[in-house]
């Protein structure tokens, strides 16, 4: 006989007695391998015992596969102990990527008939948790029987089962569907949560079953019924089972009220069915109590979802704001959850909570500090932006460092959308760079230049803030690069001394120079960085008067930096010094403003060819001279290209105009991405055109027009869409609510997409009109999107 | 939808691992460890809401938590649960376990819900030991006890059943099959097992003591 193996007791005590992590180990390998060996012997009696030994090392985290056969055996067992941790390893250790997993079949098919209630509930159980679609469809009919089998425990679990079995095979709706309406009339609460939830389930998944149920046949009537029930539920008060801190069955409420949002969203008929119990709700629930106020919160979500009464709606954001006020943190969190979901619809009344919602960022608690950050960037608009952006700037400079980048981000945004003037951009951009900067995105710094060179009555105002703030501060990176670039192309204005919007502002050459140097040699400043300070200081020699020995000086220390980039720049501007001195105040000319990719890159090669054929006529140039040409024209295209490196070169003179032509040049304007039709139905055609502005890499603006070529308009015509969370989207407003018929003037709206992960675009639009004398709802995915929109 | 619960001690180790959705093994732990890192940073009295960790999910999942005495219990749900629901299933959920072990063994359990201006306790025996310490002197069933009182107030992710009274008649209706079992059929079988042992091909077939005559049996036919 097999020595014994020890109980489960005495292995839970010998497992916590293991002081470390090895002894444990070791205990356990211990104990497997007995339990390996009774299984191979096999030992009808205390399987189950060895099994349950093996599930409880499984869940500390030790491999448990070889129990997998022993579960089929238990299973198959009569006994219902066997039976109960036989399923329990089933739900465990099985799934779907095991062939074993269809084993089980069979054992199913026979409990689920067997008749002793236990028995079929762990079968039932054991489906709705591994059950995959072979499986489910294999049994779907045993369940469907199921479903009206007189106990009631059965019929519950028979319930949820049937869910599981819809989600893994949508076509078996057609099986499920008819008896929903019959099992709604039980009195038994745990089937009508079940029932409740599979209609839920077969709505959300075809717009055909929404349709069957929102039908207020005679033999139908599921809206009345629920609200029915509901109501029920409302007035009985505590005097059933069910009750949680006084308020009864709040899980079947709530589900119920789920449901009612699904059924009455744009359907008038429901809505008005359900109006006077939302309001009956809504007022009479008990709020003393987490039940009562999980209630409410449905209750408030489902009226801002269909189409109610303006009056309730009034109440319910009313609601919300009384909620955001609450001493409990839970109820506060909820609340502003709540109004991120009605933002987009409910906007105004929404911004009427504003203050309270601005409070909730000085939270210390990070969940609740977050959403109120969400809700706060999404309130802010054109007249409150600068309130706003004040609060979001003072929230910045004191926020937990994961919100950071969050928050660096959305004033960022919102600054692009809602900037008021150029001067505030400019400010509100140095402010953030200041307080944040290693959190902001990449192409910050590249919009900020692109920003201050278009505005050029700002050159001065913008080379003297940004000189001070590098002065006080030379590790915040992005803030040192805009700097650097600034005071390299404007350094003439800097010492001008004459600028009426900010203070008069003393500088001395010197102390330009020896700043620009500070960065250079300071420990904190990245290579990029770097190479910035040293153009900059090249620039300088042509802007400011005066000898150049300083700065020739430090070129020829740079010439033999450590850093490859550098040192190949230093190399070039000290011949640019020496030989071709001559050129050098044409090459350091003021940057022309950079259009985001536009025909300025052609006027730039043309220019780097005039050079090249001045070059013709010195000495036979070498290969570092035909470099060096290169990387003036480096020069000219700006700070955006301060990471590439020319290509490598041939030496031979005559190559070297052809040369200059394959230069990497600026990001050449982006093909156009072709038009993408998304939706076509009884003459409403719906077009999204699409462009990337090449500045920046993150932004998509989608145009969508509606056309209505159709004999009848189109009218109220409500456009919205969904991304997945990683992207930022907003709608803006759209060109009308009219699609005006026979080919009359389209709709137009645009939807700027922020995509910074540069994921994979999913877009989901939901279209709600009325044609025809018809509303109509559509919600789509929109298929075929070209890559061209995230890449 | 539920994705997963998950309940473990102050240290960390697991005291309940149910997934409703399927992760490989590894992924699993690994998820238990973040689950316990993120939770145990939480302050008492902020929010019971966490968004959730990398590996379960992402951003439409957040973790729902109570914390009891030296236990956490956490339910990963997506956003089709509601928040505040969910709280309170948690709170079914626990007290559905202390009513149930009730009779299983002597224990203690203090609730003190944090929340509302009501502090409940809840004391059923004199020991001191909490339910959730004694692991080693409960009986072998405790363990998966915890697991089928689960599976009758949550199946397949979503919500079953909450009444509490329902759902101990049941468990204990469960039981007691169970018990019957081993009582009455045990018997025989360890006879059997017992019998399996005796080497009978050694066994005298008659006994003669003195005046004693027995004939031994054939016991072939139990071997």
């Amino acid at each position: 006989m097999v020595a014994s193996s020890l109980k489960l007791q005495d292995l839970i005590q010998e497992i916590r007695e293991a002081k470390t992590q090895a002894q444990e180990r070791e205990v356990i390998q211990k104990e497997c391998a007995h339990i390996r060996a009774s299984f191979r012997d096999g030992d009808p009696l205390h399987s189950h015992r060895q099994l349950a030994k093996l599930l409880y090392v499984h869940m500390l985290g030790y491999p448990a596969h070889f129990g997998q056969m022993e579960c089929l055996k238990l299973i198959a067992s009569p006994r219902f102990t066997d039976k109960r941790v036989g399923y329990l390893g089933a739900m465990l250790l099985l799934d779907e990527r095991q062939d074993a997993h269809l084993l089980i079949t069979n054992s199913i098919k026979n409990d689920l008939s067997q008749g002793i209630e236990a028995v079929q509930g762990l079968a039932l159980c054991t489906l709705s948790a591994m059950g995959s679609a072979e499986m489910c469809r294999d049994l779907a009919p045993e369940v469907e029987k199921l479903l009206l089998q007189p106990s009631p425990y059965v019929r519950k679990k028979a319930v949820l089962t049937a869910v599981h079995m819809i989600r893994k095979v949508p076509e078996l709706s057609d099986i499920f569907l008819p008896p929903c309406a019959q099992l709604l009339h039980e009195r038994h609460h745990g089937i009508l949560l079940g029932t409740v939830t599979l209609i839920t389930e077969l709505c959300e998944r075809s717009p055909a079953a929404l349709q069957h149920f929102r039908k207020a046949l005679p033999s139908l009537q599921v809206v009345p019924q629920l609200v029915h029930t509901l109501r029920t539920l409302v007035m009985t008060g505590c005097s059933t089972e069910h009750s949680v801190s006084g308020v009864s069955d709040p899980f079947l409420q709530v589900q119920i009220l789920r449901l009612l949002r699904i059924l009455g969203r744009n359907h008038e008929e429901s809505s008005e069915t359900m109006n006077d119990l939302l309001a009956q709700v809504a007022t009479n629930t008990d709020t003393s109590r987490n039940a009562g106020n999980a209630v409410l919160f449905e209750t408030v979500l489902t009226i801002m979802d269909i189409r109610s009464a303006a009056g309730l709606r009034v109440l319910a954001v009313n609601i919300l704001g009384r909620f955001l006020l609450n001493s409990d943190r839970n109820i506060r969190y909820v609340a502003l959850t709540s109004l991120l979901k009605l933002v987009q619809s409910d906007h105004s009344a929404v911004q009427r909570h504003r203050p309270t919602v601005v409070e909730c960022l000085w939270e210390p608690d990070a969940s609740l500090s977050r959403r109120a950050l969400e809700l706060s960037l999404a309130l802010v608009n054109s007249s409150n932006v600068r309130a706003m952006t004040q609060e979001l700037q003072g929230f910045l400079e004191s926020c937990p460092p994961d919100l950071r980048p969050d928050c660096a981000s959305g004033i960022l945004l919102a600054a692009e959308r809602f900037a008021p003037t150029k001067r505030w951009h400019i400010d509100t951009i140095l402010r953030v760079l200041t307080t944040a900067g290693t959190y902001v995105r990449d192409d910050a710094v590249a919009n900020l230049i692109q920003l201050i060179g278009g505005a050029q009555e700002l050159h001065a105002y913008s080379v003297r803030r940004l000189y001070s703030a590098l002065a006080e501060d030379i590790s915040q990176q992005p803030l040192v690069q805009v700097a650097a670039w600034c005071i390299g192309e404007y350094g003439d204005l800097l010492l001008e001394g004459t600028c009426e919007e900010t203070e008069p502002l003393q500088v001395e050459k010197e102390e330009v120079l020896a700043l620009l140097e500070r960065v250079l040699q300071s420990q904190m400043s990245l290579p990029a960085t770097r190479g910035y300070a040293l153009t900059a200081l090249m620039k300088l020699s042509t802007r400011l008067h005066g000898d150049n020995n300083r700065i020739c000086q430090v070129m020829s220390i740079y010439g033999s930096c450590q850093d490859v980039e550098l040192q190949q720049r230093a190399v070039e501007y000290n011949a640019l010094f020496r030989k071709y001195d001559h050129l050098r105040a044409a090459v350091l000319e003021k940057m022309p403003l950079v259009e985001r990719g536009g025909p300025q890159v052609d006027e730039e090669a043309k220019e780097s060819k005039e050079v090249a054929q001045l070059s013709e006529a010195a000495p036979v140039p070498t290969e570092t001279q035909a470099s060096k040409l290169l990387d003036l024209l480096d020069l000219l295209d700006g700070p955006s290209e301060n990471a590439q490196h020319p290509p490598p070169l041939d030496p031979t003179p005559g190559d070297t105009l052809i040369h200059l032509l394959d230069l990497p040049c600026a990001p050449l304007p982006p093909a156009p991405i072709p038009n993408l039709k998304v939706f076509e139905r009884e003459g409403l055609q719906l077009n999204l055109s699409f462009v990337r502005p090449p500045g920046t890499p993150t932004l998509l603006l989608i145009t969508v027009t509606a056309t209505n070529t159709s004999g009848g308009d189109v009218t109220h015509f409500i456009c919205q869409a969904a991304v997945p969370k990683s992207f930022q989207l907003q709608l803006q407003a759209p060109s009308g609510d009219t699609v005006p018929a026979q080919g009359g003037l389209p709709m137009t709206q645009l939807l700027r997409i922020l995509n910074p992960n540069k994921a994979p675009l999913r877009l989901k639009l939901r279209l709600t009109y009325d044609h025809f004398g018809q509303s109509v709802q559509e919600i789509f995915e929109v298929n075929n999107l070209p890559v061209e929109t995230w890449q | 939808m539920i994705q997963a619960i998950l309940v473990f001690n102050n240290h960390g180790k697991p005291r309940l691992v149910r997934f409703y959705q399927r992760f490989p093994e590894e992924i699993q732990q690994q998820i238990v460890r973040e689950t316990f890192h993120l939770v145990l940073k939480r302050d008492d009295n902020i929010c019971n809401f966490l968004e959730g960790g990398s590996l379960i999910g992402g951003s439409d999942y957040k973790l729902i938590y109570r914390h009891y005495a030296t236990l956490y219990f956490v339910f990963c749900v997506d956003s089709s649960e509601s928040e505040l629901g969910i709280l309170d299933l948690i709170q079914v959920f626990v007290e559905t376990l202390d009513k149930c072990f009730e009779n299983v063994c002597e224990l203690d359990l203090i609730f003190h819900m944090d929340k509302g201006p009501a502090i409940c306790r809840m004391l059923f025996r004199g020991s001191t030991k909490s339910v959730f310490q004694a692991d080693c002197s409960c009986s072998h069933d405790f363990r998966f006890q915890v697991h089928y009182i689960l599976q009758e107030v949550v199946m397949g992710g979503m919500v079953l059943e909450t009444n509490m009274n329902e759902i101990v008649a049941q468990i204990e209706a469960q039981n007691r099959l169970e018990k019957s079992e081993g009582g009455l059929s045990a018997a025989p079988a360890r006879a059997v097992s017992a019998v399996k042992n005796i080497n009978l091909p050694e066994m005298p077939r008659n006994i003669n003591i003195g005046d004693l005559n027995i004939k031994v049996p054939n016991l072939s036919q139990f071997v």
